[in-house]
């Protein structure tokens, strides 16, 4: 709150200073109207003139310097909060994100702080210049004569009544509005994404008819929050009314006693009627203090959630963290793995699916992982990725516990090849330096060659072809070339990779293959296996059913053993022949 | 003529409405009336009845009205009254107003969702006639909000602010021709230069949109791609490039600041210098004469009471094309031709032929003159590779898609003829990747079979080998799924889409490579199950895989949209062709195991 501290100090001397001049310029008239008009003469205009303008000018510059001063708050204020749970967000696990939708977070990012902002700079703002009106009022009120200040305070206890029997119903009906609404979206999402099943179902009808009742629902939700908001308004409205009768009525009488002035009278008059609007903007700032603290709450939530994995401060301290690599005190990997008696659970699974597994992966062995689709083949490559940390037990490279050194670094040294690779918008080059940054044209040019993605560059125009958003220029399998170009640049001791179970075309799909081997060549790798050619050169083969390793051991001894692994075997070389067609 | 027909849509959304607004109006019209009634009273009360003023012509009759002056002024009471009673009229009318707004903007935002809902369900599945999702959920859920805001908050105080400034102005021109020209003259440079504001304001605007969408991409990128992001631990840079990009934007949105601040500070500037003039010419006139103190005193309240519309009117006139972009991208949905669902006849029977049909999706034929028959009752395979256009005949027959050429016969019925509820309704098309409703799983099963009892929904379940996996869901055949709920695999959501055609029990039945995702021995027993319950159904298999269409009365080889070879699979395999190869890998043994048997 710091950093803002001058700019709310600012914000709130502005609103002084306006409020006190928009009760000043009034004056100005009744000046005219008694002085010139009534004297029948133009002495002192220009004193009076002047007098006026410098007002004017004031207040204007006023006007300028909060009207600025606020939108530099609110946006000081969203780029804060922008960067806060951004940067947040650089340093959770993927096992976060692999359950929470990338829509969700983004929002996070951009329209929880934004509206935040806002609500906070610009309610906050009018708050202050309604609470400096009141409390004004009331300061001047009691200098007059406090009985007749009192019977406008009447007005209170009704106010205070009426919100607490509107309020908790106000912001019942606003969160159970922001429900329905919710459900709505979905129900659009459903009609246009589900249109093809419901067209050949015949279903139309029926979920029209569902979508109209969630409408319906809507609709009277919010007549009831209209009846209700309505209803405070004018109670609100009708009671300060009352209360300008009773002063009208009582301050009329102390007037003909002469205990107050006319002019007081006219005073108190003014005040409450101005005392109206301020009770009116807190009404309609419930539905906004609402929605802010629901956004509140959700980024709180976001910055509170702290990584699954995480350096302890020794390790930080010596290798660095997330986004300062202290490269100087990074040793050399060799690439040799140990599974030590790992044992793990998913953080939301009942069962192990891993209990005292044991496996040592010499510098350059492949290892081939096989399942069927959600068997859990990702598991062991989510452990020596350190997506997750195992339940007990350690995972070593090159004798090491993996927890001894920071994710930095092990990152650094995997090369990590998705099923779906990712592109950056933005040209070939940038997207090849993600790799390695720095490196030369040459590198560039070699790394390119080697896994035959030379031509893609020539088609796209050279290294500053753009390939759009999320490479959109680009086919399936130009980016899984060029995600493979990146991984050869950043050269690791350890490469893993998921294979691609989308189809692609025969041609690129052989040029796939020869990159995945030249990738392989000397590195220790871990490959989610959906080919057969890359199974049966692998130096191990894992079998994973039912989210555990099952069996294990190299192609012809799996095959002989006429488990588990043939029928996989014979299945998907089926379906590749299937395919070939 | 776009024009017209716009009009037209949005006419028949605002209809239901109209009395409603028309009642808001109303009572806002009362409302206006008291808060302006209301100041004139208390000054006449506090100058006349407390103070000792004498009553100015104006307010004469209104005070014998209530008995004559000296009588309220012994009786304190009436004025109170009186204001009380505009304050019941006020409060009440408010109520009237702010209710009957909402109850028409509901009104209206109910026709627009559910003719847009029913819309997008019904346009024609064609290329081209749908942008991306997000873009038309957009459409119906922001825009459909940008519009009503529009109409239910602004357009309906339209006729009260021309109202006033129309009164405001005419009521100036009475009282003194010369200053209301002065105060015209100054509101028109006020408009002028709020005008100008306003457009270098739009078009900062615009580019801080712009730019946010650059932030907003960039940190979609970083989400989507974070393994990667994480795999070359690359934090630093892309911290890096999104506070380069939030830095720009913020200090874009400061720059905008400033303009905004010129223009807020300016027209208050004008504004109050306006008054300043007014002041000074009133008083000038007033002493030459020309101008009394009470008319000058009323000039300048109706002045004031000019300057508020002329406000609201500036930021109506604004928002005019925002809301006008909004109905124009709501009507681009709506004017797309929709579906023709028609009435659903009763079942049909007979044999499905396709005659000479050929299909493209305008570049390239996916089908090329295909010409087959399906006898009632029989079975029919249809096996190719990817992209030979096996898929598209389901969606041909069911007509997702119509053909370019050639036409589609049921008992000798074009399906052209058929109503689509008939059609659809009596073809059970089971489709590679079905959508799952969000809602529980008996639910999902039952969708399209209304009144289905819980002991069919199981059957169908159990017919399609998916009840042993949805009895080990938490909640059973409750536990929601789908969107908001539990994520299926992909064969568990196979089996569930055919499990609910199934259950329609319709006479033909076209599954394409709806089991691609369930394996061989699933696979296997599927059919089995089919076989027997549903021995007596018309049935168009397409797959890709040998082992699900060996079976067929007739299997079609498909290759590049055309009929490569005919005949049941023992047929087709003697001959030596396409099918022969297929079907030769599919159930061959791999090579090494070839000799390993041999030894």
């Amino acid at each position: 709150m710091k950093p803002y501290r001058g700019l709310f100090v600012l914000m709130m001397l502005c609103e002084l200073g306006i409020s006190g001049l928009s009760i000043i310029s009034p004056l100005f008239q009744s000046y005219a109207i008694d002085n010139f008009i009534a004297r029948n003469s133009l002495d002192g205009l220009t004193p009076f003139i002047i007098a006026y303008c410098a007002v004017i000018l004031v207040s204007s510059a006023l006007q300028f310097i909060e009207t600025r001063n606020g939108m530099n708050l609110e946006m000081t204020l969203m780029r804060d909060m922008r960067r806060a749970t951004f940067n947040h967000l650089q340093t959770l696990s993927v096992a976060f994100f692999n359950v929470t939708p990338v829509g969700t977070l983004h929002a996070r990012v951009m329209s929880d702080t934004e509206s935040i902002g806002s609500i906070i700079v610009w309610d906050g703002n009018h708050g202050l210049r309604h609470l400096v009106y009141v409390t004004g009022a009331i300061a001047v009120m009691f200098m007059q004569n406090a009985l007749l200040a009192l019977c406008v305070l009447a007005i209170v206890p009704v106010i205070a009544v009426a919100t607490a029997l509107f309020q908790r119903r106000l912001i019942r009906l606003h969160r159970r509005g922001r429900e329905i609404n919710a459900k709505i979206t979905a129900g659009f999402n459903e009609g246009i994404t589900g249109a093809p099943t419901s067209k050949s179902l015949g279903v139309e009808k029926k979920l029209d008819g569902d979508f109209y009742k969630s409408i319906s629902e809507m609709k009277r939700h919010n007549l009831k929050l209209s009846f209700h908001v309505s209803a405070f308004f004018s109670i609100i409205t009708f009671a300060s009314a009352v209360t300008l009768a009773g002063v009208l009525w009582y301050g009329g009488h102390i007037t003909a006693e002469q205990v107050i002035g006319i002019g007081t009278l006219s005073v108190f008059m003014t005040y409450a009627q101005g005392l109206i609007a301020p009770v009116q903007w807190a009404i309609l700032a419930i539905a906004d203090i609402i929605s802010v603290k629901v956004n509140l709450e959700r980024i709180t939530a976001l910055l509170n959630t702290e990584s699954d994995v995480k350096d302890t401060p020794e390790v930080i301290e010596k290798y660095g963290d997330s986004f300062n690599h202290k490269r100087e005190n990074w040793e050399k990997i060799v690439g040799d793995i140990e599974f030590e008696n790992v044992s793990f659970k998913y953080p939301d699974g009942e069962e192990y699916v891993l209990e005292n597994f044991n496996l040592k992966i010499p510098r350059g062995t492949n290892v081939a992982i096989v399942g069927e689709t959600g068997a859990g083949k990702s598991t062991l490559v989510n452990l020596v990725c350190r997506f997750f940390e195992p339940t007990s037990g350690r995972i070593t490279i090159d004798g090491k516990d993996i927890k001894e050194r920071s994710v930095g670094w092990l990152h650094a040294n995997i090369g990590y090849v998705l099923q779906t690779p990712h592109l950056f918008s933005g040209t070939i080059r940038e997207n090849l330096l993600y790799g390695k940054d720095g490196a030369t044209e040459e590198e560039m040019r070699e790394a390119v060659a080697k896994v035959n993605a030379d031509k893609i560059v020539a088609r796209m125009g050279g290294f500053d072809g753009i390939v759009g958003e999320g490479g959109g220029n680009l086919s399936m399998g130009e980016k899984q070339l060029l995600s493979f170009a990146r991984a050869i640049l950043a050269d690791p001791a350890i490469f893993v990779l998921d294979e691609a179970t989308s189809s692609i075309d025969t041609i690129t799909e052989k040029l796939v293959q020869d990159a995945v081997e030249k990738l392989m060549e000397g590195r220790t790798s871990f490959i989610i296996a959906h080919r057969l050619s890359t199974v049966k050169n692998a130096d191990v083969i894992l079998v994973v059913d039912g989210g555990k390793i099952i069996e294990r051991g190299t192609h012809s001894e799996l095959i002989s053993a006429r488990g588990h692994y043939f029928n996989l075997y014979m299945e998907q070389f089926r379906e590749e022949q299937a395919k070939a067609v | 003529m776009k024009k017209t027909k716009s009009r037209g849509y949005l006419g028949s959304f605002v209809k239901s409405s109209i009395p409603d607004f028309g009642v808001s109006i109303f009572a806002n019209a009362v409302c206006t009336l008291c808060t302006t009634v209301l100041p004139l009273i208390i000054s006449f009360a506090i100058d006349s009845v407390v103070g000792n003023e004498p009553v100015s012509s104006g307010y004469e009759g209104f005070a014998n009205a209530l008995g004559g002056i000296a009588f309220i002024k012994s009786n304190l009471w009436i004025m109170a009254v009186l204001i009380a009673v505009i304050a019941v009229v006020n409060a009440a009318f408010t109520f009237v107003n702010n209710y009957f707004n909402r109850s028409g903007n509901e009104k209206m935002v109910i026709c627009m969702r559910e003719k847009l809902f029913s819309h997008v369900q019904r346009l024609p599945l064609s290329r081209g006639a749908m942008n991306s999702t997000g873009d038309i959920i957009q459409r119906c859920t922001s825009d459909i909000t940008i519009l009503s805001n529009f109409i239910s908050n602004q357009l309906i105080n339209l006729l009260r602010i021309i109202i006033t400034i129309a009164v405001s102005m005419v009521f100036m021109f009475l009282l003194n021709p010369v200053l209301a020209g002065v105060s015209c003259a100054l509101i028109v440079v006020i408009v002028a230069v709020s005008a100008i504001f306003r457009a270098v304001m739009e078009k900062r605007f615009k580019m801080c949109d712009e730019q946010e969408g650059v932030l907003s991409a960039c940190a979609q990128e970083n989400l989507t791609g974070v393994r990667v992001v994480r795999a070359f631990g690359r934090e630093r840079y892309e911290r890096d490039k999104f506070e380069k990009q939030n830095e720009y934007y913020t200090g874009l949105w400061k720059k905008t600041g400033v303009v905004t601040a010129m223009y807020w500070s300016s027209t208050e500037f004008l504004n109050t210098v306006q008054f300043l003039v007014l002041m000074i010419t009133g008083t000038v006139l007033c002493i030459n004469g020309t101008l009394s103190a009470g008319g000058f005193v009323a000039f300048l309240s109706y002045n004031a009471l000019l300057i508020t519309p002329l406000r609201e009117l500036g930021r109506i006139i604004s928002n005019m094309s925002r809301a006008g972009v909004a109905l124009g991208r709501i009507n681009e949905v709506i004017s797309v031709p929709a579906e023709e669902l028609g009435e659903y006849e009763g079942r049909l029977s007979g044999d499905i032929e396709f005659k000479n049909v050929s299909f493209s999706f305008g570049e390239g034929d996916v089908l090329k003159d295909v010409s087959f028959k399906v006898k009632e009752g029989s079975v029919l395979g249809v096996i190719g590779g990817t992209g030979s256009g096996k898929s598209t005949l389901a969606a041909l027959l069911s007509r997702l898609y119509e053909p370019t050429a050639g036409d589609i016969y049921i008992g000798g019925r074009n399906v052209k003829d058929i109503p689509l509820a008939t059609l659809r309704g009596n073809i059970g098309l089971v489709m590679q990747d079905g959508y799952v409703y969000s809602r529980t799983v008996g639910e999902n099963i039952a969708i399209a079979s209304e009144g289905a009892e819980s002991g069919d929904v199981i059957g169908a379940a159990k017919t399609a080998c998916v009840h042993g996996a949805i009895e080990g869901f938490a909640n059973g055949y409750d536990t929601v799924v789908g969107e908001r709920g539990v994520t299926l695999s992909g064969g568990q959501r196979q089996r569930l889409a055919l499990a609910r055609t199934l259950l329609r029990g319709t006479p033909y039945f076209v599954f394409d490579d709806s089991l691609s995702a369930v394996d061989n021995e699933t696979d296997a027993s599927i059919r089995e199950n089919l076989k027997e319950k549903f021995g007596g159904a018309t049935v168009i298999i397409i797959s890709h895989r040998v082992t699900t269409v060996m079976d067929a009365d007739e299997i079609i080889v498909l290759e590049d949209g055309k009929i490569a070879e005919r005949g049941n699979s023992a047929r087709l395999v003697a001959n030596g062709g396409i099918y022969a190869r297929i079907y030769e890998m599919q159930t061959a043994l791999p090579e090494e195991l070839r000799e390993a048997e041999r030894e």
